[in-house]
């Protein structure tokens, strides 16, 4: 214990300091612009999240490779890419509104608290304009949240969801990549054709988000064209052996699987049924069948020999043969070696699209540029005629369904395009009941 | 002052003076130079700082004072934060309410776990806390998904209820705030190329923070601190004298446990969500790494350690390969390569390896933490002195 000697001029004196430290903040500097991160005159800098360590590490990767490209192209470098295909030709290689456009990169780590950090980082740190990337659904609305608030542009990366575009939406986030409606709406007309529809269903499905809304979209669709679903059994996301989940599926009276896992998690279930001899089987007099309703090249280069027949549905593929996907994969593959993944795709068109809307609304902020994305009709990017629906943000565009190649002529060469589904058969009411429960609210800009 | 000894006020000074400059500390280059990439003055970074010193501070009164080492004490920052962005859903925007549910729903939560967990002891007592914590993880990211939002975490509606707060207008999200004084505000002083900005969440959550330190202070100097002490240097002989210790390890759980939950609901104050992330077992080692790493059963360690571990998290992690390329740009380029290729694994998404390096390094030649460091090269530095003047007298050593 010590006794203070407070005096009346060290009291008079130490009031004085802080007064003065107060007085400080009188000097500050205002935001001239009316938005957040306003850029200079000379440069622009976007900011790049996606998941560098974790479970979606390899997508992050290839995602990381697409953003750079797409700046690259940008900035008038390399062979232009998608540039000269898409239909609006308000870019010409000269950065954004004549600005060089630089960018910043993190790592979302899969989590929605390090992706949140992450984002603000950038935000507050390195002043970028926009967000986009992310590899889960869970951490794309969390960033979505965080850019509405605070008052950036949030262009998603692979996030296959319904709630980011249905009950989590938000005025500032925009979503070119499909979702599990469209999924569900794709695959049953395929499944119906191959398989018929007397047939007895059992979903397994990951544990979390992303899974119940696959596993919903896929049930109604299924169940609407005469399908029954056996059960439905929820597996943890941390789970690496299936064993015990596949065990019971053949005694169950189901002859058909679904598989509504992603990433590892699909790898492994997939492996684990075929091991259990489920593709040899036969149930109700019919041969076993597995549908994976989500496929990435990336997952079915992980299961390999498994995934040969089985159906699923994609965003893009890189062997499609429009003018668009080709240009991207020719610059994709002369930087890198290898052709794109879907994640890499929907990363590069988001980027190129805001740009795009950047340009034509003259200006970087947020309001403006979400209105030029809102009902935004393009073509060229590799998915056909597209719109961004202005009442959700949601890209409404073709959808592939899949099958795993028999006869894989490369590594890369793992999937084969069954159909394209036209956009009209997968579009559906902004207020379908999948969707229904969010509101977009108004768009911010920030300060 | 403030009942506390002389060289403690001092630190809480130094302390109180450290928090209050952080701005300006921690934003030592000018923006636009090329060393500015290791600022960290920004507002979230800082708010994690203190936040996470915070958690630090609760979990040292815990490990540091009694020797049992929790190893799920994220759970109660989980629940903190879970409880605080309902307070945001259900009663008002205002943090007051909302860090004080989150604080009192933690202690309940402490008491419970620490009333089953602390009937065992050592690695025992580790695993206990550990399983627990996982559970309430597992729970969190999917069946309790009505409450907790799941995997995509609980955030803020438009049609949350609110009731205190006045009905809105405008189709934007609220922001939490203090009677009107929005937590994420900021201004900015622009002196030359420097840009610092100060934030109005950033110095609540310091305030909050100065307030907990100082109360650990108390804890640490108290009677109940030195029945804490005499826990963990020997338990058995403590119960031979006819004590129980149960009910002082148990107060100590739920204290530390009502720390995290603090540092909890300012997480969710300063960023309205709150995700199942935070109760995984990594953020609970996390803790256990920032109060090693600072010094245990130091005062100011662990927010040392809190501080360092953040900063890595937030600063490193960001450093990629083109930056490192620009950085040894004036090398020849076969050099240039080489350099990136071997400095290249240890920061951007490396940086948890260069963790794992220092945390070693620490472990094995500083056992004392950040805070041993400090002594040894305040005692040299003494030590030097002394000879000059000649003099043969020796400082205790705390």
């Amino acid at each position: 214990m010590t006794k203070s000697n407070l005096t009346r001029r060290g009291v008079l004196r130490s009031g004085a300091i802080a007064g003065a430290a107060l007085g400080v903040p009188t000097y500050l500097r205002a935001q001239e612009s009316g938005f957040t991160n306003a850029p200079g005159d000379s440069s622009v800098t976007l900011g790049f999240n996606v998941p560098q360590t974790g479970p979606y590490a390899d997508e992050g990767a290839d995602e990381l490779r697409a953003y750079e490209l797409a700046v690259e192209h940008l900035n008038g470098g390399g062979d232009g890419g998608m540039l000269p295909t898409f239909s609006s030709q308000e870019l010409d290689g000269s950065g954004i509104l004549g600005r060089k456009v630089e960018y910043v990169t993190g790592d979302t780590q899969t989590k929605s608290d390090a992706a949140r950090a992450s984002a603000r980082s950038m935000i507050e740190k390195d002043g970028a304009i926009m967000i986009t990337g992310g590899s889960s659904s869970g951490v794309a609305v969390a960033v979505q949240a965080l850019c509405q608030e605070a008052g950036v542009i949030f262009m998603s990366g692979l996030t296959h969801s319904n709630d980011t575009t249905g009950k989590d939406k938000r005025a500032n986030g925009f979503r070119h990549f499909f979702n599990s409606y469209m999924s569900g709406a794709a695959l049953a007309p395929v499944l119906q054709n191959a398989y018929g529809t007397d047939r007895k269903a059992y979903h397994l499905t990951a544990d979390y988000n992303w899974g119940y809304t696959t596993e919903e979209a896929i049930r109604s669709s299924t169940e609407a064209m005469g399908w029954e679903t056996v059960a439905a059994v929820k597996t943890p996301l941390t789970q690496t052996d299936f064993s015990s989940y596949i065990a019971p599926v053949l005694q169950s009276g189901a002859d058909v699987l679904v598989l509504n896992h992603y990433g590892g998690n699909m790898v492994n279930s997939l492996t684990n049924a075929v091991q259990f001899g489920l593709r040899e089987a036969t149930a109700n007099g019919k041969q076993f069948e597995i549908v994976v309703p989500l496929y990435s090249r990336l997952m079915a280069r992980g299961a390999g020999e498994n995934v040969k027949g089985i159906f699923g549905s994609t965003n893009w593929h890189w062997s499609l043969q429009d003018e668009g996907s080709q240009a991207f994969v020719k610059s994709f593959g002369t930087k890198y070696g290898f052709p794109p993944s879907q994640a890499a795709h929907t990363c590069y068109v988001q980027t190129l699209l805001y740009a795009d809307a950047v340009q034509r609304a003259g200006s970087f902020a947020p309001c403006a540029v979400a209105e030029a994305l809102e009902g935004f009709e393009f073509d060229g990017l590799g998915n056909g005629p597209t719109l961004y629906r202005a009442e959700d943000h949601q890209c409404f565009k073709d959808v592939l369904v899949v099958r795993g190649k028999e006869n894989p002529t490369s590594e890369f060469d793992l999937l084969e395009i069954v159909e394209v589904t036209p956009a009209d058969q997968v579009t559906y009411a902004p207020d379908h009941p999948q969707f229904a429960g969010g509101a977009l609210g108004d768009c911010n800009n920030g300060a | 002052m403030l009942g506390l000894g002389k060289k403690d006020t001092t630190l809480l000074l130094i302390v109180a003076a450290l928090v209050v400059f952080a701005p300006f500390i921690l934003n030592p280059f000018p923006g636009g130079s090329g060393m500015a990439q290791f600022n960290a003055g920004y507002p979230d970074l800082m708010q994690r700082f203190v936040i996470f010193g915070i958690f630090a501070i609760g979990f040292n009164i815990l490990f540091g004072l009694t020797g049992y080492l929790s190893f799920g004490h994220a759970a109660f920052l989980g629940v903190g934060s879970y409880s605080a962005v309902w307070m945001f859903k259900l009663l008002s925007m205002n943090v007051l309410p909302a860090i004080l549910l989150a604080v009192v729903f933690s202690g309940l939560f402490a008491l419970l776990i620490g009333y089953i967990s602390l009937r065992r002891s050592g690695i025992y007592f580790s695993i206990l806390t550990l399983a627990f914590a996982q559970m309430c993880y597992a729970l969190a990211y999917s069946v309790l998904t009505p409450i907790t939002g799941g995997e995509t975490g609980l955030q803020l509606a438009q049609d949350d209820p609110r009731i205190l707060d006045a009905a809105r207008d405008s189709g934007n999200l609220p922001v939490p705030g203090l009677f009107g004084l929005e937590m994420r505000s900021t201004a900015d002083l622009v002196l030359g190329d420097w840009v610092f900005t100060f934030s109005a969440g950033y110095y609540f959550c310091a305030v909050v923070m100065l307030i907990s330190f100082y109360m650990a202070i108390r804890i640490f100097r108290s009677p109940f601190g030195m029945m804490l002490r005499a826990i963990k240097s020997n338990q058995h002989r403590l119960n031979y004298t006819g004590l129980n210790a149960r009910p002082y390890t148990l107060a100590a759980f739920v204290i530390s446990g009502m720390y995290a939950g603090l540092a909890g609901g300012l997480m969710a104050s300063m960023d309205p969500l709150a995700g199942a992330e935070r109760m995984f077992w990594t953020a609970s080692g996390e803790v256990v790494l920032m109060t090693i790493l600072g010094g245990v059963g130091t005062l100011i360690g662990p927010v040392l350690g809190a501080g360092l571990i953040k900063y890595m998290e937030n600063i490193l992690s960001k450093i990629n390969g083109d930056i490192l390329h620009s950085w040894f740009a004036f090398l020849p380029d076969g050099l240039e390569d080489f350099i990136v290729t071997i400095v290249y694994p240890f920061i951007g998404k490396g940086w948890h390896l260069t963790l794992g390096l220092m945390f070693m390094a620490v472990v094995i030649f500083l056992p004392g933490g950040l805070v041993e460091a400090g002594q040894r090269i305040a005692r040299a530095v003494r030590g030097r002195r002394s000879d000059d003047r000649k003099s043969a007298t020796t400082e205790p050593a705390e």
